[in-house]
This record gives C-alpha cells, sequence and structure tokens, in this order.
C-alpha cells in the first residue's frame, strides 16, 4: 500500500509491458481495454484496497474486486502477478492449453485472486452485491469494487443491479466504469448510444465521482473520496474517463485494438514506449 | 384364488395431500433453523415459494430482489463468496431458461454453492399455460457440469430434500411444484442426494418415476398387479449424478423399462436412464413424458391426461415395454 505517485506509475509501466507481451505471446486478446484500465487497477491494488495476496475465497475481512468486464483480463492477471498472488513467470502461460490464466477470469483453475469468472458481460455487479451483502451479514466492514466496461453497461442485468443496490443501502460497494467510448464494432455512440452516464446513475439513487482514468493523482483522489462517502446510505460509481489502448500510441482511442493481438514489429514498437520498471517475466 | 395386488405390489397409502413448494418452505425454515449462514432470495413470489415462514423467522437473512432474476443469480453467487448459502426462489422458468447464461458462468463454472429452487415446474402449473410450463428445465440444468438436479415426489420428500442440499456444498437445482398431491413417503426420511429410493420391488419390468410421477406410477404399479404383472418401482429424485447401479440392477432383474416425468421426453430422466442402458445393457425402453411440444392452459388433471403423463399411460407403457422383452 503506498501513495507514492512515481513508485504507482512505474507498476503501471511494467503491467503495460505485460500485457502487449502477454497478447503478442499467444496471438490473441483484448490489449485495448487492458491498456485504459491498467491505471485503475494498480492504484487499487497498489494503493486503495486492504488485501491479501495469500488469498481466500471467502476474503472476510478484505477489500474484494470483482472485474466483470472479463475480457481485460490480461492488465488483471498482471496486477495480481505484481501484487504477490501468483508468479509473474505464469503471465507466460496466458491463454495457452493447460494455463491457470484463461482466456478470461475463473474460479475453475484456482488461480489465486480470481473469485468469480467473468467474461459474459452484465454479471459483475450482481456477483459484487452479494458478496457486499454477505459483507453486511457478517459484519465486516471491509469494501467492494467492481470495474465494468462502459459498451457492458448496455446489457439488462446492469440495470437491474442498479436498482436493487440503492434501494437496498448497499453502501459498502463501489463500482467503478471505464468510459472509454469505445466496443467492437465502433464507437458506443454509433453502436447504442449510453446518453448521459452521470444523469443514469444518480437517477437510479448511485453517488456518482468521476476521474481522469489514466491520470494517477486523479485516481487516488477519486479513490479516497470514494472510500469516505461509503457508509453513507448509497452506493458508490465513479465514471472514469480512459482511452483504450493508454500508453502506446498506435493503440489508443481506437476500437480497432479491443481485441487484435500486434505483430512483432508492432511489439517492438509498443515495447519502445513503454519503459521496462520491475524486470520483464 | 388369484393374486390379488397386495400380494405383489406394496401398498401405498395418504391421508394428506399437500403441495411440494409447501415441503420446499418448511425445508427452509428448518434449514434456515440448523445453518445461521443460510439465506434466501426471491424474485416476487414469496407467497407462491412459500417462504413467509423463513422470512418471519430470518428477516435479515432474506433478500427481495424484485422481478430481476438475473441479479438474484448473480447476487446469489456473491453471496456465497462471504460464506453464505444461498436458496433462489421462482418459478421453475425464471430459475433456468431466463437466467441460463448467469446460472452458467456465475454459479456452475465458478463453482458457487447455490441452491436454486424451482416451483410450478411443468405442466401441473396449470391455467397460466404454455409461457410458465417449463418442460425443458431438468435438461438444461443436467448439461451445466458439476450441478446436482433434483426432482422430489411429494411433501416430505421435499423438505427433506431440502434440507439436504443445505449440508452438500456445491451448486443445485431442486425442481418442485403447484398442485397438492398424496404425501405418500415418511415424514422422518434421511435424503441421500444421487440414492434412488426402491418404491416397490418387482420382476417383470422396472418403472423409474421422478417427481409428480411417483405416485402415479404406484396408481399404475397397482393396476399391473390386477393384471398379474409385477412392476418394480424406484424413485429417482436424483435425475444427476443418476443412480446407475440402482437402474442397472433393477434392469438385469425386469429386462425392460419404463421411465415416467413431467418434462419434455428429450433431455430429461428418460434421456439420462437410456444412456446408462445404451452403454451398460441395452434394453427395450418406454418414455412417459411430453412428446416434444409445449403446454396449454387447462387443470392440472386434464392436462396430465391429454399430455400422457398419468398411471393409465404408465401401464399401457409398461405392456409395450414387456412385449418388446427377447425371450
Amino acid at each position: 500500500m503506498t501513495t507514492d505517485i512515481s513508485e504507482l506509475k512505474n507498476v503501471a509501466s511494467q503491467v503495460r509491458r505485460d500485457i502487449v507481451r502477454m497478447v503478442h505471446g499467444c496471438q490473441s486478446g483484448h490489449p485495448g481495454g487492458s491498456l485504459g484500465c491498467t491505471d485503475y487497477l494498480v492504484a487499487l491494488y497498489f494503493s486503495a484496497m486492504k488485501h491479501d495476496p495469500k488469498f481466500s475465497m471467502d476474503g472476510i475481512g478484505e477489500d474484494l474486486f470483482f472485474l466483470s468486464n472479463g475480457h481485460i483480463s490480461p492488465v488483471f492477471y498482471s496486477v495480481l502477478a505484481h501484487a504477490g498472488y501468483f508468479d509473474k513467470a505464469e503471465l507466460a502461460t496466458f491463454r495457452k492449453i493447460g494455463s491457470r490464466l484463461q482466456g478470461h477470469p475463473t474460479t475453475h483453475e484456482h488461480l489465486p485472486g480470481v473469485r468469480i469468472a467473468s467474461g459474459s458481460l452484465g454479471q459483475g455487479l450482481s456477483v459484487a452485491i452479494g458478496a457486499a451483502q454477505a459483507k453486511k451479514l457478517n459484519k465486516d466492514s471491509s469494501l467492494v469494487f467492481t470495474l465494468h466496461g462502459d459498451g457492458e453497461l448496455q446489457e439488462g442485468q446492469i440495470w437491474e443491479a442498479a436498482m436493487y443496490a440503492p434501494h437496498n443501502k448497499v453502501d459498502n460497494l463501489i463500482a467503478a466504469i471505464d468510459v472509454n467510448g469505445q466496443q467492437i464494432d465502433g464507437s458506443t455512440k454509433n453502436v447504442l448510444s449510453l446518453g448521459d452516464l452521470h444523469a443514469k446513475w444518480v437517477a437510479f439513487g448511485w453517488d456518482v465521482l468521476e476521474a481522469k482514468g489514466n491520470d494517477m493523482e486523479s485516481l487516488l483522489a477519486v479513490l479516497a473520496e470514494a472510500k469516505s462517502r461509503t457508509g453513507q446510505g448509497k452506493p458508490i460509481v465513479i465514471l472514469l474517463h480512459t482511452d483504450m489502448g493508454y500508453g502506446v500510441d498506435f493503440m489508443m482511442g481506437t476500437h480497432k485494438w479491443h481485441g487484435t493481438a500486434p505483430n512483432d514489429a508492432q511489439l517492438a514498437q509498443a515495447l519502445g514506449q513503454l519503459e521496462e520498471t520491475l524486470g520483464d517475466y | 384364488m388369484e393374486r390379488g395386488w397386495g400380494e405383489v405390489m406394496k401398498k401405498y397409502t395418504y391421508t394428506d395431500k399437500k403441495d411440494t413448494r409447501s415441503g420446499f418452505g418448511a425445508g427452509l425454515l428448518e434449514a434456515g433453523k440448523r445453518n445461521d449462514q443460510v439465506v434466501a432470495l426471491c424474485a416476487d413470489l414469496i407467497g407462491s415459494l412459500k417462504m413467509q415462514d423463513f422470512i418471519a423467522a430470518f428477516p435479515e437473512r432474506f433478500f427481495q430482489t424484485g422481478i430481476a432474476e438475473a441479479n438474484m443469480m448473480g447476487m446469489a453467487a456473491g453471496l456465497t463468496i462471504g460464506g453464505k448459502i444461498p436458496f433462489t426462489g421462482t418459478f421453475a422458468n425464471f430459475s433456468t431458461g431466463r437466467v441460463y447464461d448467469q446460472i452458467r458462468q456465475s454459479i456452475a463454472y465458478s463453482n458457487k454453492n447455490v441452491k436454486i429452487c424451482a416451483s410450478h415446474a411443468g405442466l401441473t402449473l396449470g391455467e397460466d399455460g404454455a409461457t410458465h410450463q417449463i418442460l425443458e428445465d431438468l435438461g438444461l440444468m443436467k448439461m451445466l457440469p458439476g450441478m446436482t438436479v433434483i426432482n422430489p415426489c411429494d411433501y416430505n420428500q421435499t423438505k427433506a430434500a431440502t434440507i439436504a442440499i443445505a449440508e452438500y456444498e456445491g451448486p443445485v437445482y431442486l425442481r418442485f411444484g403447484r398442485p397438492v398431491v398424496p404425501i405418500f413417503t415418511d415424514p422422518d426420511q434421511k435424503f441421500e442426494i444421487g440414492k434412488a429410493w426402491m418404491v416397490n420391488e418387482g420382476a417383470d419390468v422396472s418403472i423409474f418415476a421422478t417427481g409428480h410421477l411417483v405416485w402415479e406410477a404406484i396408481q399404475a404399479g397397482e393396476k399391473l398387479a390386477e393384471e398379474g404383472i409385477d412392476a418394480e418401482i424406484i424413485n429417482i429424485h436424483t435425475i444427476k449424478p443418476l443412480d446407475a447401479e440402482a437402474i442397472l440392477a433393477s434392469v438385469r432383474k425386469t429386462g425392460c423399462v419404463v421411465t415416467a416425468e413431467e418434462h419434455n421426453r428429450l433431455g430429461g430422466l428418460g434421456d439420462s436412464v437410456a444412456q446408462v442402458l445404451a452403454t451398460k445393457l441395452p434394453t427395450p425402453q418406454e418414455y412417459v413424458a411430453v412428446d416434444d411440444s409445449f403446454g396449454e392452459s387447462g387443470t392440472p388433471e386434464q392436462l396430465m391426461t391429454k399430455y400422457g403423463l398419468d398411471a393409465a399411460h404408465i401401464v399401457a407403457a409398461a405392456k409395450r415395454a414387456i412385449a418388446r422383452k427377447t425371450k
């Protein structure tokens, strides 16, 4: 747990290197959203969350994180490895036969740090609400965090969950939305407009915060603010304004790198833009 | 002296009738008393699922989700992460087909200790009609790796099964129904998941029945006995894991089979039994099941007769099965 910005940025740079190398290594996976959400996951696991890499499924007494947009598994796996959940050498097995690092996160292979399978979109908010309700029953004052894609908000189950949490005062929950404006088939504006997201979440009864999702100072500030607002009767959602593909110039701001792997030349070009800070796996 | 049915057919009687969903309600209350980790969720059907007594006893352990079954399934998966044992309650239709992907990913693949409790299964839901009469749920649930699938036959067995699944670690689908039916099993029974119950030993034909069809099978056994046919009747309350040993042991004696279920003949108990027999002991088999169709509005009795799910149809199927035996 640190609030040292340069230390966190160093972790983020290494995680981004891991992401492009993992996706290149198996020639599949989702680099765009992974790069865009790197800063948020680093801020959570290295600063905001109280968690134990020795990992127990129940997570009693710990803050929990649920990745609902499971396709950005590369960033999740890299952050978990650097946080000490498993050896970072295992990142090399991503999406390969017999690996615990499946294409989308799963509990099925018993990878430490993963508490639910995700990938089929729209389910993680409900799971997080259930886990948050269990914490209340257990008199456990720790928190539950989630991350969702903005395109994922097109799934109806999200809005079932969005209605449930405020009605039932699930105020130990901090959700975050990766607002990058992109999905597989193009921009969210063109595919299916999300409208005024801030107003939508307010209308559903949530306490809504916004942050620059690729700015570590902004993320630490919004997470501190979000945590200070828990326990006040409302669930909290943070709208993270990110760039898909952040950190690699030719991947940024376009849906084209949502689910495409770089070739050898593109890998070299990407790694040239990302400093090796903690050693490659 | 003619052989009376009483000599070959164990006598089953009943003094009371109740709905199996009330057995679930009673079992849920008891499970809640025995283990404070048991919690319940319902999607706006508390009365239909008979969950009032649990809610009155443990209000803080109950979650009303509103008409939002997908969210309910996800929440149930999440509650297990804090060590809870969640029981979800809604109609069988909304417990399975409507939320198949939520069950598949967040519960089955994630191996969460969720008990999916489904009322109003099958044709006996009655007048509401085919929109609500799911006949595919056993198939949907048994295809999920790791899912246990249970379809008890009366109030007492449903209550015992509800208590038993709370003590079992892993995802379970528990299916029960709306109509009032005879109570003929032991009120103090110990429910063993995956262990078939020998209702009546016989030599001429094996009748494997589940759910509401068990009582019909008993009625059929009495009629067959009057005609000198000695039917073995086995209650397969657990569709998965299937008690293959009990099935094979019975078939080795009788040489022919009738399966009886309130389900589409595709994907239900009959197909599970057929798979065991085809691979281990090929045997003539007749299905008593809905013939790949949707249901319709009507009283439960009218529907069970019209769609061929009553004692008379089991008797006819038994005779067809016996006729197919190779001498």
